[in-house]
């Protein structure tokens, strides 16, 4: 229904964003505007977004990728949003990521800030857009306000998953306490999770128990060092595995200074 | 990378639950201190919301409900909830909630059918009510007035509207929305057990080797069981088997070890199969000895129709329905026998291609001897059952034959224990008595049924379905404790119980709730009372009774704590006081009856709908209701005032002191210093600090006896000592709910069984027989002889203690895909929201999780049709059209060829779509079957 009608506030907000990164306006503002191109590591951006550093060198603030948008998802950051201004992002509290199966807003991208390759694959030779591939950001649960960690039969956030059964899945845990019930957990996985925000948009508490971060905030990473000696495709990492020197307080200096160091050893 | 942050996520869910628990100590201490100092108030009651009868306690201050938690005592589920029950403190306070009178009025302050709504007082509301209540009995009789009714009443409230409806007005038109949802598992009691509801209990879970859900999503529907389930599930994950049978995926298949996937109404099909894997293929399996002792054969018609309207009824007669409609309305009539139901059909003489002329259906059956049910069974081989019945066209025909096989063999397992849950896959369905009976069929044949463990269990869908619309009995044919206002016998208890002239009762019980809603499109209901449910939203072929309520002279009113569609399409709408603003009690699956008190006064100048009928009655009088009365077919209730002055009465008492404010009424005091009343609120009997201006235009100050408990008291009387005995009120304010029958203060967990139900003892000691069981329900137990044809030999045989084992078909339904209609439309709920959405789409929680109904669909159905995923396409039908935004990817995965869409959301109106089809027998709807196309919107 909605991309049927003239969407005013979408060119409202489209003309007042670029007036702000043409001209910069007055002083106060321009403030802001420096501010905000630092900050925000937490901005979500649009389906296969360059990495946040390239993605703010390449993007020209044009739009198109908001107007393209069906749901209203996308929005450009203005004065006052914390995030730098005129680029596109989402808040999937509000309106998440649809994930539209022709996903329309990368390929209006003028400049491969939005990066078709990422989100497409070859079926059969040929390329077809695939949402499953897009990583915007990922789901993580508070345990601790997370109602189905507590036994209440919710999982609104796996039903509402556009990838149920694989970005996000149930896990069944016995409920020792009540002693004929089982806990229904909701669990993402990472591999799978495109950072869409429809389970934090489903979300029933009042300030959601899962929400999506941009990945470098919310994964950690393991150093390729070990390997899991029960998972094959583990090896993988290896790939660029490269030796190196290790170096600790105890080690920052040669061994023959060290050793002449012998301080009040005797 | 992706392996270490999904075990990270786990490891972490671990840890926290672990501290939690770690935790719990010095929280609790913690919380004591809080409670002694608290300006808050806890007390106990049930969920609104399903049938699971879950136990909750209220936190209340400042004469609001601030917040609920699940009741740690509750024994069905032990603190918990799923998140409609989270939301319990927050369903009664939404920002439109209704709080005075609504009338449609012109510029001159009258009623005006096509007026505007405005404001009135409770006086007027009330004058209203009796100038076209009166109007309606001198149009057509006690015919012409209408209740629907509720599975969601308090069983005080029930009570009271069948008293006023039965006794005052002689009308049996009051009949719940129950009647949507769970007649067909009711006449499946009657018929095979003799009397209603379940034989088992909850604690069955625990106790079985094998959960079968057949047409029920019980994830979704039923959280706290399936929680339940689950428990047992991971408890002996490598014994424990959880099968899903459904016409399509939804997430009960996520635990499931199988998943079958049928085609729509051939469950029919698939339990004859096991009874025949069973009888034929392993016949060292039946229980020889326990089925000779307990069980007979039966037959019935086949050619029954499907519960549509008839020819030469009025509306068909005055061209109200489409060409279109008349193409399904016709099978009514007669049907042509498909190649698809042939070989079932040809026990009964029929073959493909044959004229079925269909009677009205009827609930005739008489007994047949094994050789002809296994005469019957003959068709049921794996082949035919396999081609007929599977539902995935993408599944290899040998896959699914594997399934089925592996189906059958768990249940015939010799020591393994099953139970067959089901909701309103196999209610709503126009052959929906059949298939309940044969699922006990089964049962009976293995002696699974009736056992700690094993059973076939009937889920309810609302919260008070048992406990109100069929223990109360507030359908059209029945009376309190499983009596029928047929039964000349039952008329009389009652009449003598309600103390009302020998007579009075009418003894045509046919307005169920289709035929009310058909009865006002042909003018013969002028008046009708919507009772805490939302008729003109929740029934198939929705457009012809708004239609008929907006366009024809009658006068619709509605109670409501929320404007829905019923109320929009009213003359008059009635404030009314939500759940906990009153006293009250629900009956759930288990039968289980739980009580609550009042906990809060009513938001604005609501009242409970107890109030409203008993307010309602002080406007009629003897002369005004017990004179002769006409009925339809030239046929007249007789003038019992002449009795009514025997008994003390005149012709100018009112129905309020015969019915309500009698001596036994008052004999139930009001005391502050009850233990149960005490510091209680009780806006009914004490009136309150509102001061809501009443039905007679002065301030309400209350009825002075404790209303709530002399309805209940006399309401139980009708049960005790006939196997449906309940506790005492006070009994009901100190316990978590009891399961009827309750005797000599205890409860019983499975019926019909010598070993645990005391009522199964006496009739086997009564009997002289040495029985394990002893089916001892009295209703339809005594058969003429036959065979599958039909009735041999008219002399009624007594079958005392037995129940029945039913020869009954797979037969199509009326309306399948086509060329023109080429998929299947099941519609059905969600987790998120209950029923028509009237109380969930108010919770912005709810709201903002599901804020729409969705059109599920196989992807490649959607591809073949231009759809993506969230674009809009028509749902359209013979019947109407709904725009939908189309899902492949969500909670419900249809096979190809059937698209789902839940009926919560009015802007998704999908009953303007379905087909008002029913069970012949049960009369309750099929609202899971139709043939629809779509498009592109």
């Amino acid at each position: 229904m909605r991309k049927e009608l003239p969407n005013d506030r979408r060119k409202f907000i489209l003309s007042m964003a670029r007036g702000v990164g043409l001209s910069a306006m007055g002083a106060l503002v321009w403030s802001a505007y420096v501010d905000e191109v630092k900050a925000a590591p937490l901005i979500l951006r649009p389906p296969g977004a360059l990495d946040e550093p390239d993605f703010l060198k390449t993007c020209i603030k044009c739009g198109l990728c908001v107007e393209a948008c069906p749901y209203d998802t996308l929005m450009l950051a203005q004065p006052g949003d914390n995030n730098p201004i005129g680029t596109p992002f989402f808040v999937p509290r509000d309106i998440p990521c649809y994930m539209c199966d022709d996903i329309p807003c990368v390929p209006v991208c003028p400049t491969g800030a939005l990066v078709q390759d990422s989100v497409t694959t070859e079926v059969e030779d040929e390329l077809t857009w695939d949402i499953t591939k897009i990583d915007m950001g990922l789901a993580v649960v508070d345990v601790e306000s997370c109602i189905a960690f507590w036994g209440i039969q919710c999982d609104a956030c796996y039903r509402a998953c556009p990838l149920m059964d694989e970005a996000i899945t149930l896990q069944y845990d016995k409920n020792e306490r009540t002693g004929k019930h089982a806990f229904l957990k909701p669990i993402v996985h990472a591999d799978a999770c495109t950072g869409c925000g429809l389970c934090e948009r489903a979300c029933v508490t009042k300030k959601p128990a899962i929400y999506v971060l941009p990945n470098e905030v919310a994964l950690g990473e393991v150093g390729d060092h070990y390997i899991k000696g029960w998972d094959k495709a583990d090896e993988s990492r290896l790939k660029d595995a490269k030796g190196g020197t290790t170096v600790t307080e105890r080690s920052n200096r040669s061994a023959v200074d060290s050793l002449n160091d012998t301080g009040d050893l005797y | 990378m992706a392996m270490e942050r999904r075990d990270f996520l786990k490891s972490a869910a671990a840890a926290s639950a672990a501290s939690a628990i770690g935790m719990s100590i010095p929280t609790e201490a913690q919380a004591k201190a809080d409670a002694a100092q608290s300006d808050w108030r806890w007390d106990k009651a049930a969920c609104r919301f399903c049938g699971t009868g879950c136990g909750i306690m209220l936190a209340t201050k400042d004469e609001r409900i601030v917040a609920v938690k699940g009741d740690p005592a509750a024994p069905v589920n032990r603190g918990l909830n799923c998140i409609k029950g989270y939301f319990n403190a927050k369903i009664m306070y939404g920002a439109d909630r209704l709080t005075q009178p609504l009338l449609r009025m012109n510029s001159k302050g009258e009623f005006d059918k096509k007026g505007k709504f405005a404001p009135v007082s409770w006086e007027r509301a009330f004058d209203e009510m009796e100038v076209n209540i009166k109007k309606a009995l001198k149009a057509s009789g006690p015919e012409g007035v209408g209740v629907f009714a509720s599975g969601q009443y308090t069983v005080m409230e029930g009570y009271a509207a069948q008293k006023m409806m039965k006794a005052g007005f002689r009308s049996n038109a009051i009949d719940p929305n129950a009647r949507h949802c769970m007649a067909s598992a009711v006449v499946g009691f009657y018929q095979t057990f003799g009397i209603d509801e379940p034989s088992g209990c909850y604690d069955d879970i625990e106790l079985t080797d094998t959960i079968v859900s057949w047409g029920s999503n019980m994830a979704e529907m039923h959280p706290i069981l399936w929680s339940r389930v689950t428990d047992r599930k991971l408890t002996d994950p490598d014994r424990v088997k959880v099968i899903n049978m459904s016409t399509y995926r939804h997430r009960t298949s996520d635990l499931a070890d199988i998943e079958i996937i049928f085609s729509p109404n051939t469950d029919l099909a698939l339990w004859n199969y096991i009874a025949k894997e069973i009888v034929y293929n392993n016949p060292e399996s039946i229980d020889w000895d326990f089925v000779k002792k307990h069980i007979i054969f039966a037959a019935s018609p086949v050619n029954i129709g499907y519960g549509l309207r008839r020819a030469g009824e009025k509306s068909l007669k005055d061209g109200k329905y489409t060409a279109l409609e008349m193409e399904i309305i016709d099978k009514e009539m007669k049907k042509v026998v498909s190649e698809k139901e042939a070989p079932a059909l040809k026990p009964y003489g029929y073959k493909a291609g044959d004229v079925m002329e269909n009677n009205p259906g009827s609930l005739a059956h008489w007994e047949v001897s094994f050789e002809e049910y296994k005469k019957f069974l003959e068709p049921y081989t794996l082949d035919y059952v396999a081609e007929i019945s599977k539902g995935d066209p993408n599944e290899s025909i040998e896959s699914f034959k594997a399934k089925l096989q592996t189906l059958a063999d768990l249940y015939i397992e010799k020591g393994r224990k099953v139970v067959s849950f089901w909701t309103m896959g196999m209610n709503q369905h126009t052959r929906g008595t059949w298939v309940n009976t044969l699922a006990y069929n089964v049962h009976f044949l293995l002696n699974k049924q009736a056992r700690p463990g094993s059973g076939a269990f009937s889920l309810t869908g609302q919260p008070s379905a048992c406990g109100t619309a069929r223990e109360v009995g507030t359908f059209c044919h029945r009376l309190p404790a499983d009596m029928m206002v047929k039964n000349p016998k039952h008329r009389a208890i009652t009449e003598k119980a309600w103390k009302i002239p020998d007579g009075t009762l009418n003894p045509v019980g046919n307005q169920h709730i289709m035929k009310i809603h058909r009865d006002i499109e042909d003018g013969v209901v002028k008046f009708a009372w919507v009772n805490v449910c939302n008729p003109y939203q929740d029934t198939a072929s929705a457009s012809h009774w708004i239609k008929a309520a907006r366009e024809m002279d009658n006068f619709i009113v509605t109670s409501d704590g929320y404007p829905g569609i019923s109320a929009k399409v009213s003359d008059l709408i009635l404030p009314s006081a939500m759940i906990y603003e009153k006293w009250g009690a629900y009956g759930n699956a288990e039968r289980r009856t739980q009580h609550w008190r009042q906990q809060v006064l009513p938001v604005g100048d609501s009242m409970s709908d107890t109030w409203q009928w008993v307010e309602l009655s002080k406007r009629f009088t003897v002369k005004d209701v017990w004179g002769e009365q006409p009925l339809r077919g030239n046929k007249k209730l007789p003038d019992v005032m002449a009795k009514a002055k025997e008994m003390g009465y005149n012709e100018d008492t009112t129905m309020f002191e015969i019915l309500f404010a009698n001596d036994r009424a008052k004999s139930y005091k009001l005391d502050a210093n009850d233990e149960i009343q005490a510091g209680y609120d009780n806006s009914e009997c004490l009136g309150d600090s509102r001061n809501v201006v009443g039905s007679d235009g002065k301030v309400f100050k209350g009825y002075g006896f404790f209303l709530h408990k002399y309805l209940f008291e006399e309401y139980a009387d009708f049960g005790r000592g006939h196997a449906h005995d309940l506790a005492p009120f006070d009994v009901y304010h100190k316990v978590r709910g009891l399961k009827w029958p309750v005797v000599d203060g205890k409860e019983t967990q499975w019926r019909f069984n010598v070993k645990y139900d005391p009522y199964a003892a006496k009739a086997n000691k009564d009997a002289g027989t040495n029985n394990s069981h002893a089916f001892y329900g009295k209703l339809a137990k005594a058969l003429p002889q036959g065979d599958l044809l039909g009735v041999k030999d008219p002399a009624k045989k007594s079958l005392a203690n037995k129940a029945k084992i039913f020869a009954r078909p797979y037969m199509d339904p009326p309306e399948m895909p086509d060329t023109a209609y080429p998929l299947w439309l099941s519609t059905g709920r969600v987790l998120e929201h209950w029923h028509s959405g009237t109380m969930t789409m108010r919770v912005p929680e709810l709201y903002r999780a599901v804020p729409e109904a969705l059109c599920y669909m196989h992807p490649a159905d959607a591809k073949g049709l231009g759809l993506k995923r969230g674009d809009l396409a028509w749902v359209d039908s013979r019947r109407g059209q709904v725009k939908a935004r189309v899902e492949t990817r969500g909670r419900n995965r249809p096979p190809q060829g059937l698209v789902f869409v839940p009926w919560f959301d009015e802007k998704v109106f999908i009953n303007k779509v379905c087909l008002d089809a029913t069970c012949p027998q049960s009369k309750q709807t099929d609202f899971k079957k139709c043939a629809v196309k779509v498009t592109k919107a």
